[in-house]
This record gives C-alpha cells, structure tokens and sequence, in this order.
C-alpha cells in the first residue's frame, strides 16, 4: 500500500495549496468522515509525504510542519484517559474539532474559488467593447500604455532564468568563438532595426551558450544606458521586450 | 419621446465602463424611471430575441455590452492571446477576501493554512482587490476588499450577487449538530460565517464602494 501511496503522490507533489488541502486530499482519497477522522492513520500519512518530499530534495513551506506537529499533538492527545468525572475541569473538548473546523471552512472557500473560476470570465469568455489590444498590435505600438518600463532587476531575472535552463554539460565546453562587446551592440542594433522589437530570448536566438548570453546581457546594459534601447514589459514579471529607442 | 431604447442603446453603447440605471435617468432628464427602466429591459430582450453575439449584461453596478460566452473561441482566435488566468492560490485567496471582506491578512491565512503575501500582491496589482484601510488592532494590518473590477471580471451585479455559499450555511448546521453531540457549549465563540452576518457585511460595503468609483471616472 504504501508504495501504492507514494507513486500516487509523486503525480500530485505541486497541486496541493497548503497542509489543509493536503488533509482534504487525504480524507477524500481514504473516504473518511470529516467529522470522525481517524487521527492515527491521517498522521502517518501526512508524514508520509512529508518525509518523501524531504527524500525529493524539494523546498517544504513552514507551514506543513506547523501542520506535522498539529497532526501529533492532538493524535497524543486523544491517547490520554478521559476524566472520570466530566463535570469537572473544563470540559475535555475533542481534540480533533478545531481542525475539523478549519477542514470545512476551508473546503468551503476552496469550493466558492470554484465556482467564482467557472463563472463567464472577462477577458477569458466575455469581452467588452474596450477590451485590450491584442498581442501584435502591441507589438506594432511600443507607445501603447499597457507597456510598462522594466527595470533592471528584471532584466536580471530574465538573464538568470535563460542562464538557469542550460544544459550542464554545455557549460563544460570551452568556446572557441570569439565575442566582442562592440559586434553583439551591432548585432542587437541591426535586428532591432530590422524586426522593432525583440524579446530577451529572441535576441539570443539558437545561441544559447553562457559567454552568448552573458555578452548580449552586457550589450543591452551599455544600450540602455546609452539611450539606445528600451526595455518593456508587459506586466510585472511579464516578458521583457526591447524597442529601439528612436523610432526609425 | 419614443426612441428611448434608442437612446438608451446608444448611451451604453459609447459608455466605457458599465453605465449605471441613475445616468441613463439622468441623460434621459424628464423621463419617468419607470419608464427608463422598461425601455432598458426591452432592449435587453430584444437582444436576446435576435441571437445576437452580444447582449446588454448587468455587472458592476451598472449595464454594459459583452459578447456572448459561445463567441469567446472566435474572439480569442481574433486576438490571438491566451487570458491571463488565476492560479488556485489567489483565486481561493480572492474567494475568501470577497465573502468576508472586509478582511485582514491574518485572517485570510487563517483560513487558507499558508501564507497569502504573493496571491495578495498578485491580485492587487490585478485590481481585483484594493486596501480599504487599517484596523485599529495590534499593528494596524491593512483592511483588503474586492474592487469594482473585481465585479466586472467576474461578471457580478453586485457583491450580492456572489454565488452563495451553500456550504457554508451545511457547515454551520453541521457544526452545530457536532457540537451539540459533543456537548459543547462555546459555539458563539466560533467564527463561522452566517449568511445573515455575511449579507449584513456586504450592504456596508457597496454604497462606499460604488461611490468611491463614481468620483474617478
């Protein structure tokens, strides 16, 4: 069984939402009363997970834990004997009940999002009059407003997201082309020219080998800097495209 | 005056946010409400009747031409761009700042079991969500609620008009029954929404919302 387990949670690693949505999984997937979870066995498998996401290597939210000890706590605290006498001390609560409402109130809010997400959308199933550009014709218009200007942190970002996806093994080899600062600033300047705008990545094109990247980085740095070249987005963490700066 | 739906048409046809019914009444400066709003509502049918793509929807307050749902495919084909579309952590995190707002963060992670900092700023900047101020609590956290575009993304009339929470009203049931079989006594103590309480909440917000929105456009 419990292999059958942790196959089935390899599949479903990213889709949980929080320790809430991880214990509403699990008491779907064992068809367990809500209100009569068996504390024992949701623990054990609550753990479960937890230790093959810790056996992956992959980031565990604070959260989970907090959830882990939760878990132990309340399963310790349903093995102590119950008062002989219920009229006295305070009245032994279950202990399961404040999760249990927590359990349901979330359900509850996970299902209205539902819901609200199957409604007719704006912009996804409906549209207004006024209703944005679309993608080419932003692109033909730079001076659009619905470009914002990037800022360098994100171009960064762009640079260490391309730097990020290269093969290993790529980065072992040693390049033997030789790169000027002054022929990539050409380079970008022609193509800006010819095509108006480019993204990052476009500018790149095939040559993705870190010295490429590295100097086409560089080149757009000196670029901006000199005036030369705009960069904008079209929304936060958007893609980054960049315009020439004089409109040709 | 006969060509009230005309009129009416034409107005909400040049109206760039949804028009609401006391400035078509205002426009229309001498004509009977009543008789605004049965020339509205004809229009409308008149819409429906002919299958046309677009129909005259009530959203945010006010009345505004949409396509239809069936057009959507051709229109995206048309724009070519795929809708930015929500992730399940802001949309839960948006499903509850609009059934309980006015709301704290704090409250909203209660909920939610995790963090909510990155869903909240994503849906800040998406404008479906607006800091309505600080409570007067420990640390002043700030006081979020849904927006007015919020309505119109989501195609509602109003916040009334949120698809109720069945859920909810089964929980409060059943969480009594659990209580009452466990004999326990402090269910007052427990926040569980009511749908009284919740619609109490909502008609405090909308007047000050509605106006707040007038004044920009």
């Amino acid at each position: 069984m419990n292999e059958e387990l942790s196959t089935d949670y390899a599949i479903k690693l990213d889709i949980f939402e929080g320790p809430l949505d991880l214990l509403l999984y699990l008491i779907k997937k064992n068809e367990i009363d809500i209100y009569n979870i068996p504390i024992a066995l949701i623990t054990q498998q609550y753990l479960d997970y937890i230790h093959m996401i810790k056996s992956l290597n992959l980031d565990l939210a604070g959260e989970y834990l907090v959830m882990a000890s939760t878990l132990i706590h309340i399963k310790s605290r349903m093995l102590l004997p119950i008062p002989e006498d219920p009229s006295e001390e305070d009245m032994e609560e279950d202990p399961r009940s404040e999760l249990v409402r927590q359990l349901i109130e979330y359900q509850a809010f996970k299902e209205a999002a539902e819901k609200l997400a199957k409604r007719p959308l704006l912009e996804r199933d409906v549209f207004v009059r006024s209703a944005a550009l679309p993608e080419d014709m932003i692109r033909s218009r730079p001076e659009d407003d619905e470009l914002i200007e990037a800022s360098i942190f994100e171009l960064i970002e762009a640079f260490h997201n391309i730097v990020a996806r290269l093969d290993n093994k790529e980065l072992l080899e040693i390049d033997l082309e030789k790169l000027s600062l002054t022929d990539i600033i050409n380079d970008v300047m022609d193509r800006l020219t010819r095509e108006r705008n480019l993204t990052f990545e476009e500018l790149l094109g095939e040559r993705k080998d870190r010295r490429r990247i590295v100097y086409t980085f560089l080149a757009l740095l000196e670029l901006i800097k000199l005036k030369m070249v705009k960069a904008y987005q079209t929304a936060a963490f958007g893609v980054i495209r960049i315009f020439p700066a004089v409109e040709s | 005056m006969d060509n009230i739906p005309a009129v009416i048409e034409a107005l909400i046809f040049a109206s760039e946010s949804p028009l609401p019914l006391e400035k078509i009444c205002a426009v229309l400066d001498g004509v009977d409400k009543t008789e605004v709003k049965d020339a509205l509502d004809k229009l409308i049918a008149a819409y429906e009747e002919r299958q046309s793509g677009i129909s005259i929807q009530e959203v945010a307050g006010g009345f505004q031409f949409r396509t239809r749902p069936e057009m959507a495919l051709w229109i995206k084909k048309l724009k070519g761009t795929k809708p930015g579309s929500l992730s399940p952590a802001a949309l839960e995190t948006l499903a509850i700042v609009a059934y309980r707002q006015p709301i704290v963060k704090a409250e909203i992670e209660t909920v939610r079991g995790v963090d909510v900092s990155a869903p909240l700023k994503g849906l800040l900047e998406k404008k479906l969500i607006r800091i309505m101020g600080r409570k007067d609590a420990p640390g002043k956290p700030i006081i979020y609620g849904t927006t007015k575009k919020f309505l119109e993304v989501f195609n509602l009339k109003e916040l009334t008009d949120l698809p109720t929470m069945r859920e909810l009203t089964e929980i409060t049931e059943q969480q009594s029954a659990l209580d009452l079989e466990t004999a326990e006594e402090n269910v007052g103590e427990q926040q569980i929404i009511t749908q009284e309480s919740f619609e109490k909440q909502i008609s405090q917000e909308i007047p000050e919302e509605i106006s707040e929105d007038d004044n920009d456009s």
